[in-house]
C-alpha cells in the first residue's frame, strides 16, 4: 500500500512535491478517488491526496464566474450555483455509475482533469470550454498559474486548455475559476420511436442542421431504451431530441421540429421532469451500469464524426456483438463489450481508424487496462510532442506516470 | 518605437543572399521578396505605432513549402514571424529585422464543407467573412465576428484567439474549432483532431489556439458552422451614469439571459459615433448600450420585452427597440463604426483591449477619468459589457513630440489598472510586442518560466516568433533545468497515512 499524503492547502502540496523530487517518488493524485479506475493501472509510491483542498472562493452570479478550491466538491458546485438559477453548462457526467461507489463523489478539480462533459457537449462545449484559469503546483515543484477570473481573456498560453483532459499528469491543480451560465427556464424532449441507428443519425443530423437549437441528441437501441424508465414505455428504439430554454422558444422549436421530423416516424414529446430524468441516463449511459455484474463487461468511449457514428456502431456491433449508445447526435458512442481478452480493441481500433477520432476504454479489469492501449495511440510526432509537453510540467514523472500512455 | 525587439543575428543577415536563394528553391517565382520596397507592405500590422522590415518575405503555398520552408530556417536557425492578413493590433506579426516573414496569405482555399457534420475545413488564409459567405447559403454560419473579420484570416483567428461581439452567447475561436494541420518549426507536420467534438490525448489545438505564432503554423483548420438563427432584434438604451448601465447589464445577466451581443459605449464614444455615422443615438446620457438578443421570433420578442422591462428598473433614459432589419443594422452600424468615427475626431487613437469584472466599471472608468486629465490625453470607451472587455481609444497626435509615449504609458496604467481590479491585460487582441512588457503584472516569474517550458516542447531553439508575449527570453537549457536537493528536503509537515 503507498503512502499517502493530505496536504492541507496549496503551500502544502508544493512542499509534498518538493520532496517527492528529492525523494525520488512519484505520485497518483487524487481528489476523491471516483474516477481513480480510468487509465492504465500504474505502480506509484504515494498518493497525493489533494481531498482537504475544498470550498468554494468566489463565486459572482452576474459575471459568470465561480473560483474553488480544487477537490471542491462538484456536487456542492452545483447546488450552490443552481440555487442562483445556474448550471455548469458543459453538464458534466458522474462516473459512479458506470464505474461504480457512491454517486456524487466527483470534485471540480477531477471533472476538469477528465475534461468531462455530457449530452450539451454539442451546444455547449466541454470542460475545456469553461475552464478559465487555475493555480497549480508542477511535476518541478513550483507553484504556477494561469488564466485569470474573467470569461474572456487572451493573456498567455491558455494552458487551462492543456490541463483540461490531462488526467492529472501535467500538474496538481489547487484552485480553479471556471464559467457559469444560466440554466434554462425550461426544457422538453422530442421523441421518435423506433428507427434504426443510421434513420436515428439522419434525424439528428437534420435537428442539428436546423434553427432548433437542439441541447442533447441521443439514439437507444432498444435494448438500452427499455432500461430507461423516463422512455421505456413505448418498447422499441428511441431518437431523443432536447430543447431547453425560455418557454416561449421551446414551445416554438418543438413545433418546428415536428414538422421536420413528420416523414421519419411517430413523434412524442416527453415534459421537463421526464426530459431531466432522460437525459441525466444519457449523461451517466445507466444503460451500462456498473451495478448487477456490469462493472465486468468492457466500456469503450468512442469520439468520432456523428455521420459516421452509425456505420461505425454497426461494424463493432456486428464483429464483438457489442451494445451502442449513441449520443452527440451520432459524435459520440458508449459500446459496452461481453468478454474479449482485449476487450476488442484491435477490431475498434481498426474501425475507429477508418471513422476517423479516437477510443478510450473507459472500463475494464485492470489486468486488460495493463494489457491494452486504454487511451487511442498516438501517431509518432504526436506522441513525440506529446511527451515534450508532458516533460516541460513534469520532467521527472513525478505525476501520474503511465496512465494516459507508458513514458506520458 | 519604444519597445525593446531582440538584436538581430548578424551572422545571419551576413548570409542573406544565400538564405533568400534557398527560399527561392523551395518556393519558386514571386513567392519570395526581397526588395526593399516590396516588403514595405509587410513592415507593420494593424498596430501601426511600430514598424521593422523584415530580412525576407516568403508566400508558401503548400503545407509542404512551409515545411521546408521551417526545417530550413531551424537548421539555420533563422528565425520566423508568421503572419495572415497582418490585423494584429498588438504587434503580432511585427518582423524581425534578421527573421523571415512568413504570409500565409496564398492559403486561400476551402478545402472542405460538410453539412452533415455542421464544419468546415479550410485554409489559414481564407479570411474569417468568407467562411460564412461559403455557407450562409445553406443557412449557416461562422461564429467569432472580430470587427476586421472583412480582412483577418482563420489562421491570425486561430494564433489570437480572436473573439467578436457576438462570443459572450457563442464563444472566441478556441470554443469554435475542431482540428487543424500544424507545422512545427522543425518542419514536422502533425494533425491534431478532426471532426469529432473531442480530440483525443492532451489538447493541443486548444494550446495553439491564442499562442500569437509561438508555437507552430497552423496550414488546414476544421471550424464548426452554426445554423443561422431565424432571426435578430436590438434594444438600444441610454442612462444617465455608467453605473446604472452596469447595473442593467448586471441585471439582464441576473435574469438568465445570455445576449447575442450586449455593447457599451461612453459619451466621448457616443458622441463621435453620431457625428460620423447619424444612427439617431441620444446625445445627452453617459452610457450607451445595445442588447441584441437572436433565435425564433418567439424568442427574440419574449427577451426584448423582458430586456425592456429591465431597463426601466434601471434608471434608464431612453430606450429603443428595433423595429426592423434596417434599425438593427443601423443601432449596430454606429457601434461598428466607433473606431473610424474616433478617427475622425483625433488624428490618431490608440486602442487598448483589457478585460475587468464588470462590477469594477464605474470604478475603472473614474480612474481613467483622472488619468486622462493628468496625461492630457482624451479617452473613449466602449466596452463589450457582457464579458467585461474594455476597449479604451485614446486621442492622440503622434506629430506632437512626446505624445505616442505619453499615449503609451498612459496606455500601460490602463492595462495595470484592469489587472489590479481582478480583470486581465487583454480580452482579445493579444499580447503580442504591445503588452509584453506588461506580463509581470500578472504573472509571476514562475508563471512566465512554465508558459516558457511549453514554448520549448514545440520549439526548442526558440525560432518561431520572438519577441512577442513574453519580456524575457530564456535558453530551454536554463528553463529546463531542475534544482533537486535530493535528500535534503525535510518530509512536509503534513498528515500522511
Amino acid at each position: 500500500m503507498a503512502d499517502t499524503l493530505q496536504p492541507g492547502d496549496a503551500k502544502d502540496v508544493e512542499a509534498a512535491v518538493q520532496w517527492m523530487l528529492a525523494e525520488g517518488k512519484a505520485a497518483e493524485i487524487v481528489g476523491h478517488g471516483s474516477k481513480r479506475a480510468i487509465g492504465r493501472p500504474a505502480q506509484t509510491d504515494v498518493t497525493l491526496d489533494l481531498s482537504a483542498l475544498s470550498g468554494v472562493m468566489l463565486y459572482e452570479p452576474e459575471e459568470l464566474v465561480l473560483s474553488a478550491k480544487a477537490a471542491t466538491p462538484l456536487a456542492e458546485i452545483e447546488a450552490l450555483v443552481a440555487s442562483r438559477g445556474q448550471q455548469l453548462a458543459f453538464e458534466p457526467m458522474d462516473y459512479a455509475t458506470i464505474l461504480g461507489g457512491a454517486a456524487g463523489r466527483g470534485t471540480i478539480g477531477g471533472a476538469l482533469a477528465a475534461n468531462l462533459s455530457g449530452p450539451r457537449r454539442i451546444k455547449a462545449g466541454a470542460a475545456r470550454d469553461h475552464f478559465l484559469g487555475f493555480a497549480a503546483v508542477s511535476g518541478r515543484g513550483e507553484t504556477f498559474k494561469s488564466g485569470g477570473r474573467v470569461v474572456k481573456n487572451v493573456t498567455g498560453y491558455d494552458l487551462c486548455k492543456l490541463i483540461a483532459g490531462s488526467w492529472g499528469t501535467l500538474a496538481a491543480m489547487t484552485e480553479v475559476t471556471i464559467k457559469v451560465l444560466p440554466a434554462a427556464e425550461t426544457e422538453e424532449t422530442f421523441l421518435i420511436r423506433g428507427l434504426e441507428p443510421a434513420q436515428a443519425i439522419e434525424a439528428m443530423t437534420i435537428a442539428m442542421g436546423s434553427a432548433c437549437d437542439v441541447s442533447g441528441a441521443a439514439h437507444l437501441p432498444a435494448q438500452l431504451a427499455t432500461s430507461i424508465p423516463a422512455v421505456a414505455g413505448a418498447g422499441g428504439s428511441v431518437t431523443a431530441l432536447r430543447l431547453e430554454g425560455f418557454s416561449p422558444s421551446v414551445a416554438h422549436r418543438r413545433r418546428l421540429l415536428e414538422v421536420l421530423m413528420k416523414s421519419l416516424g411517430e413523434g412524442a414529446t416527453i415534459d421537463a421532469s421526464a426530459s431531466r430524468a432522460l437525459w441525466r441516463a444519457v449523461r451517466d449511459v445507466t444503460p451500462f451500469a456498473a451495478s448487477g455484474g456490469g462493472v465486468e463487461r468492457p466500456l469503450w468511449r468512442i469520439s468520432t464524426a456523428p455521420d459516421r457514428g452509425a456505420e461505425l456502431g454497426a461494424m463493432i456491433a456486428r464483429q464483438l456483438g457489442a451494445q451502442v449508445l449513441y449520443d452527440w447526435a451520432g459524435g459520440l458512442l458508449w459500446l459496452a463489450l461481453d468478454g474479449f481478452d482485449d476487450a476488442g480493441a484491435t477490431p475498434i481500433g481498426a474501425a475507429v481508424a477508418v471513422a476517423g477520432g479516437h477510443a478510450t476504454l473507459i472500463r475494464a479489469p485492470a489486468s486488460m487496462r495493463a494489457a491494452t492501449d486504454v487511451f487511442a495511440p498516438q501517431e509518432a510526432g504526436l506522441a513525440a510532442l506529446t511527451k515534450r509537453v508532458k516533460e516541460s510540467f513534469d520532467p521527472r514523472g513525478a505525476f501520474n506516470p503511465g496512465r494516459m500512455w507508458a513514458g506520458v | 518605437m519604444t519597445v525593446a525587439m531582440p538584436a538581430p543575428d548578424q551572422t545571419v543577415l551576413a548570409r542573406r543572399d544565400r538564405i533568400v536563394a534557398a527560399l527561392r528553391a523551395i518556393v519558386p517565382g514571386e513567392g519570395v521578396i526581397a526588395a526593399e520596397r516590396e516588403m514595405r507592405p509587410y513592415e507593420s500590422d494593424g498596430l501601426t505605432a511600430y514598424h521593422q522590415l523584415p530580412m525576407v518575405v516568403v508566400l508558401p503555398e503548400t503545407t509542404e513549402q512551409v515545411s521546408r520552408i521551417l526545417a530550413f530556417c531551424h537548421a539555420e536557425r533563422i528565425k520566423v514571424v508568421p503572419r495572415g492578413a497582418g490585423t494584429s493590433l498588438s504587434g503580432g506579426a511585427l518582423p524581425l529585422a534578421d527573421g523571415v516573414l512568413l504570409g500565409m496569405a496564398k492559403f486561400k482555399r476551402i478545402r472542405e464543407i460538410d453539412f452533415a457534420n455542421r464544419v468546415a475545413v479550410v485554409e489559414p488564409g481564407v479570411t474569417n467573412l468568407a467562411v460564412t459567405q461559403a455557407v450562409e447559403q445553406a443557412g449557416f454560419y461562422y461564429a467569432p465576428d472580430p470587427s476586421s473579420q472583412i480582412a483577418c484570416t482563420i489562421g491570425g483567428n486561430v494564433a489570437e484567439n480572436s473573439g467578436g461581439v457576438h462570443c459572450l452567447k457563442y464563444g472566441m475561436t478556441t470554443n469554435n474549432l475542431l482540428g487543424c494541420e500544424l507545422v512545427l518549426m522543425t518542419g514536422e507536420v502533425i494533425r491534431i483532431g478532426g471532426k469529432h467534438l473531442d480530440a483525443g490525448g492532451y489538447d493541443l489545438l486548444g494550446v495553439v489556439t491564442g499562442s500569437e505564432g509561438l508555437l507552430g503554423v497552423v496550414t488546414e483548420i476544421t471550424v464548426r458552422i452554426l445554423k443561422k438563427p431565424e432571426c435578430a432584434r436590438a434594444v438600444l438604451v441610454g442612462f444617465a451614469s455608467s453605473e446604472a448601465a452596469g447595473e442593467c447589464v448586471s441585471k439582464i445577466i441576473g435574469a438568465g439571459i445570455i445576449p447575442a451581443g450586449m455593447e457599451m459605449m461612453d459619451r466621448p464614444a457616443i458622441h463621435a459615433v453620431e457625428e460620423f455615422v447619424h444612427a439617431g443615438y441620444p446625445l445627452e446620457v453617459e452610457a450607451l448600450l445595445i442588447v441584441e438578443v437572436d433565435g425564433p421570433q418567439a424568442e427574440a420578442d419574449h427577451l426584448v420585452a423582458r430586456v425592456e422591462a429591465i431597463a426601466k428598473t434601471c434608471r434608464a433614459v431612453t430606450c429603443r427597440v428595433s423595429g426592423s432589419e434596417e434599425e438593427r443594422l443601423l443601432f449596430w452600424a454606429g457601434r461598428k463604426a466607433a473606431f473610424p468615427a474616433v478617427g475622425r475626431i483625433s488624428p490618431d487613437y490608440y486602442c487598448m483591449d483589457g478585460t475587468i469584472p464588470r462590477a469594477r466599471l464605474p470604478q475603472v472608468l473614474n480612474r481613467m477619468r483622472e488619468l486622462s486629465q493628468a496625461y492630457g490625453l482624451r479617452v473613449a470607451n466602449v466596452f463589450h459589457a457582457g464579458d467585461g472587455n474594455l476597449h479604451p481609444l485614446i486621442l492622440y497626435d503622434a506629430n506632437k513630440p512626446g505624445e505616442l509615449e505619453r499615449t503609451e504609458a498612459f496606455g500601460a496604467e490602463i492595462l495595470k489598472l484592469c489587472v489590479e481590479v481582478g480583470g486581465v491585460l487583454t480580452g482579445e487582441h493579444g499580447v503580442g510586442v504591445e503588452k509584453r512588457d506588461l506580463m509581470p503584472a500578472m504573472f509571476t516569474e514562475a508563471d512566465l518560466a512554465q508558459q516558457q517550458r511549453l514554448k520549448c516542447a514545440f520549439d526548442g531553439h526558440g525560432l518561431l516568433n520572438p519577441g512577442k508575449v513574453f519580456p524575457t527570453l530564456h535558453r530551454c537549457a536554463e528553463l529546463g533545468r531542475l534544482h533537486v536537493h535530493a535528500g535534503k528536503v525535510a518530509f512536509p509537515d503534513i498528515p500522511r497515512f
